[in-house]
């Protein structure tokens, strides 16, 4: 430092994505608790591949490679990914997820802090698009397989004998089928085995993580709480219109990765909005686009879609919702 | 407890104040030699008045005020001037300034003192010139002229500043608890000249004892001390208005417009020491702390060598170099032989022990942390890509000259970038454009004259010769009946001026009127050489001067332009 200021603190980009990853350990322990040990098979292939695509594109863009893989993004990325995709999905699918969030979403724009979209969720839809079978077979809660059965799975797509599918949809998914073939919301969430409270939980985990992250003044609050009104704004009147063909707002904040979106999708700051303002816009009307997509789209797991939607609008919105400079209001008084 | 209120922003870091406030304020010791800058105002530097050899008492005014925003300058103790001349000046350019170098004779012998016992009483007028006079400036680092500032009446607030936010300075701190009642005694004259309807005094919480001997020294004054929370930049002018006011001053307005002026609580001291004892500003508080082995504050001498003062305070190895200023706001200093001058609150000996160095800077990861530790409430982050990317018009847009460069943002940045120094590139970019930019006018200026007088030359000689030519046809016919007249003047040069054109006329009315009298007298006498041969000799020397006159105007044009190439050059 040749000139002021002489002092900074000691909050680096590191610090920031390992509390990031710290935060999400909550949700990650519920998941294993609840889907089981594929989990971290997911996480561990999301890692792997992360780090080998991003230090192969950092050196092929001629980057210090050791410095940018300190960072932690990468991982951030990866993790988020895992976690969003199927417990017990084949071991390709995340592999090319985060490969293509990695090398296409972020390093092919420039990297860490120059993608205009979150890479996760880039990684997700690319794979939603492109292999939906394959993602909407979301491990059921009661997987009645082991921890090397689950393994053999996902590596080998092999089942025990006896065992001729163990996949199901999602709870999203599943109501919305259900919906279509004229069964009443109340009727299908009182099955009992599709995961609803497993989500749930899942969901409480993410949503401690989150509060932490704030607490630590690492996220901010505009976002997340935006995003979950945005979904509960559209959700309560409709609910409250025809609750036999809309589900409850609590289904909905707890349902998919609403609160994974809230607290860990749509707080990234590099493809988010800056102004506070700007956060609440954006947070909200990627809430709006949840429900919309979930309850009136195709994909009943549309956080993706929505935050990549809404990623489009972030240089208007920060544009827009520029504050005014000390002095600028009127009068002069608070 | 008062209503205070809040700036958007702010940082809180770590504050390194008490390790240098555990004892009292020191009389420096007098170094050898005084380095006294002539620059310590924010206008011109002062016009030194003693000469080299010249003894000199302690108070005596040894330099001049240059113009509005200069400040006059005051030996610091008694000796003999033994240079003038350009010496290391605390600035981060390192270009050095003219200092007056006094050798101390070691008697500290005061000049005459005159204390204005009745300043209550006395016209503003004549007080704010005795301000001048003694050279007081703001001392919180500005260094504007207080009797500029204190001119200002029939404000609602007078604001004190005693916040002294920034980490490691104590001088103000000390002040405050040690001279509160000259603080006061200043505050009265400084009340007495604006008429406040209030007077606030401004003190972070983290100095109780500043706060508690403040309010002792205030008991019955009816000024007020208000605890503000601690908060970095809480001591910036515009930032503690703010708090205490709730007014916000925006950038390019004066707070006198909003019915606030501010002084710093060390100005109020010295104008206290000016007006009611007669003390110029000679001397100051300084912070002396970082790596050395006795932190604390002492009074030193103007122009004291900041080596001295370190030394004083026991530098330690591994300091790699002296901030002056605060670890957020200051500067290292290029040399530590530069004198100390009215600013020079702090003297931070920089060790990586004490300030370590900064991790590499990473990409900006657009976390917004920037824009929520702003006190301006500015975009840190999009002022630097605008500045990163040299759109400096879009930085402009964007405020970029509201930056006070408290340097919060760089402070919060995660990415470890140093953000402020993109906002000084940028500033100094556009302020060389907008200098490129008055020097191409004024060259268009310059261009756009030479085309016009190169028209109108061109025209008044287009005149000139067809006036010349009517007179011609004007003698011509006058000399009908003259054939032995002399022929008309080819000789003559056709770059003639004025005085050349009217000798001529004069000359050819002169010639008339003797031709004139010749033939009334003609009559009577036949017509004599000697006439006609002093006609020619008046012609041919009116010609000669035209000649001489035209030539020397001719080597006249490129000597002015050349003179005025230079002055441009001067100042640019």
């Amino acid at each position: 430092m040749i000139s002021s200021p002489f002092m900074a603190r000691p909050t680096t980009v590191s610090v920031v994505m390992l509390k990031v990853l710290a935060a999400l350990v909550p949700g990650v322990v519920l998941s294993v608790y609840f889907y089981g040990v594929g989990v971290l098979a997911q996480l561990a292939l999301a890692s792997a591949t992360a780090l080998v695509a991003e230090a192969a594109m950092l050196r092929a863009r001629g980057q210090p490679v050791a410095v940018f893989l300190k960072d932690g993004s990468a991982l951030v990325t990866a993790w988020l990914l895992a976690l969003a995709m199927p417990p017990l999905g084949a071991w390709w699918l995340v592999v090319v997820a985060t490969a293509f969030a990695i090398v296409i979403a972020k390093q092919l724009y420039g990297g860490l802090g120059n993608n205009p979209f979150n890479p996760a969720m880039v990684g997700f839809a690319a794979m939603i698009v492109a292999f939906p079978a394959q993602m909407a077979q979301w491990g059921s809660a009661v997987a009645p397989l082991s921890a090397p059965e689950q393994l053999a799975y996902i590596f080998g797509r092999a089942l025990p004998a006896g065992i001729d599918a163990i996949v199901s949809a999602t709870p999203l998914d599943h109501l919305k089928t259900q919906l279509s073939l004229g069964v009443p919301i109340a009727t299908t969430l009182a099955e009992p085995l599709h995961g609803r409270a497993a989500g749930q939980w899942v969901a409480a985990g993410y949503l401690a993580g989150a509060l932490w992250l704030w607490q630590q003044r690492l996220i901010p609050w505009q976002t997340p709480v935006a995003m979950l009104a945005g979904v509960a704004t559209l959700a309560l009147p409709l609910w409250l219109l025809d609750p036999a063909r809309y589900a409850d707002p609590l289904f909905h904040l707890f349902a998919g990765a609403t609160m994974l979106g809230a607290g860990f999708i749509v707080t990234d700051p590099v493809s988010g909005p800056t102004t506070p303002r700007g956060r609440l816009i954006f947070g909200f009307l990627v809430g709006v686009l949840v429900y919309v997509i979930r309850v009136f789209g195709g994909f009943p797991d549309s956080i993706a879609f929505a935050v990549l939607i809404m990623n489009i609008a972030v240089p208007f919105i920060d544009h827009t919702t520029r504050p005014p400079v000390f002095g600028a209001k009127k009068g002069g008084r608070a | 407890m008062r209503a205070l209120y809040d700036f958007n922003g702010g940082v809180h870091p770590p504050e390194h104040k008490a390790i240098s406030t555990g004892t009292p304020i020191r009389q420096a010791p007098v170094p050898p030699r005084l380095y006294v800058p002539m620059s310590q105002s924010l206008g011109n530097a002062a016009l030194p008045c003693v000469a080299v050899g010249d003894t000199v008492l302690k108070g005596q005014k040894i330099a001049e005020p240059d113009g509005r925003l200069s400040a006059a300058v005051h030996a610091p103790t008694s000796g003999r001037v033994v240079a003038i001349a350009p010496h290391a000046y605390p600035h981060p350019s390192g270009l050095s300034e003219l200092a007056v170098v006094i050798e101390p004779d070691g008697r500290d012998a005061w000049t005459e003192r005159r204390p204005v016992a009745d300043w209550r009483v006395r016209p503003a007028g004549e007080l704010l010139a005795r301000l001048a006079e003694m050279g007081v400036v703001g001392l919180g680092g500005a260094v504007f002229p207080t009797h500029l500032k204190a001119a200002a009446s029939a404000l609602d607030t007078l604001v004190i500043n005693g916040a002294e936010c920034e980490p490691f300075i104590s001088c103000d701190d000390m002040l405050m608890r040690e001279r509160a009642g000259g603080i006061v005694d200043g505050i009265r004259v400084l009340a007495h000249l604006t008429q406040p309807r209030e007077v606030l005094i401004g003190v972070e919480d983290n100095k109780p004892e500043a706060i508690a001997a403040l309010r002792q020294a205030c008991a019955g004054s009816g000024f007020t001390v208000v605890a503000v929370p601690t908060k970095y930049p809480s001591g910036g002018a515009k930032q503690l208005i703010r708090i205490l006011t709730g007014k916000a001053v925006p950038h390019g307005t004066r707070s006198t417009e909003m019915g606030v002026q501010c002084f710093n609580v060390a100005t109020a001291y010295s104008v206290g020491r000016a007006i009611v004892h007669g003390e110029p500003v000679i001397s100051r508080i300084v912070t002396l702390t970082g790596d050395v082995e006795r932190p604390h504050n002492v009074e030193a001498l103007l122009g004291t060598p900041v080596r001295f003062l370190i030394e004083y305070a026991g530098r330690r190895a591994g300091v790699d170099a002296v901030l002056m200023g605060g670890p957020m706001m200051g500067f290292a200093l290029p040399d530590e032989d530069a004198g100390i001058t009215k600013a020079s609150n702090c003297l931070i000996a920089k060790s990586p022990a004490v300030l370590p160095p900064r991790p590499a800077a990473m990409p900006c990861i657009r976390c917004g942390e920037c824009a929520s530790a702003c006190p301006v409430e500015l975009q840190p982050m999009d002022l630097y890509w605008f500045a990163k990317a040299k759109n400096f018009g879009k930085a402009q847009e964007w405020h970029l000259f509201d930056c006070i460069e408290c340097g919060a943002c760089s402070y919060v940045c995660p990415s470890q970038i140093p953000l402020v120094d993109y906002y000084r590139y940028a500033k100094g970019e556009i302020w060389a454009a907008e200098h490129d930019k008055k020097a191409a006018d004024r060259a268009r200026a310059r261009h756009e004259f030479r085309q016009f007088r190169l028209e109108r030359d061109k025209s008044e000689k287009t005149q000139r010769l067809a006036e010349r030519a009517a007179i011609k046809e004007k003698e011509l016919a006058a000399s009908l009946g003259q054939p032995a007249a002399p022929a008309p003047r080819a000789a003559e040069p056709a770059v003639a001026d004025d005085d050349a054109k009217k000798a001529a006329i004069q000359a050819a009315m002169e010639r008339a009127a003797a031709r004139k009298a010749e033939k009334q007298t003609g009559e009577a006498a036949p017509a004599g050489p000697a006439p006609a041969a002093a006609l020619d000799d008046a012609k041919k020397a009116a010609i000669q001067a035209a000649m001489e006159r035209a030539a020397a105007r001719k080597a006249e044009k490129p000597a002015a332009r050349d003179a005025a190439q230079q002055k441009d050059d001067k100042e640019r």
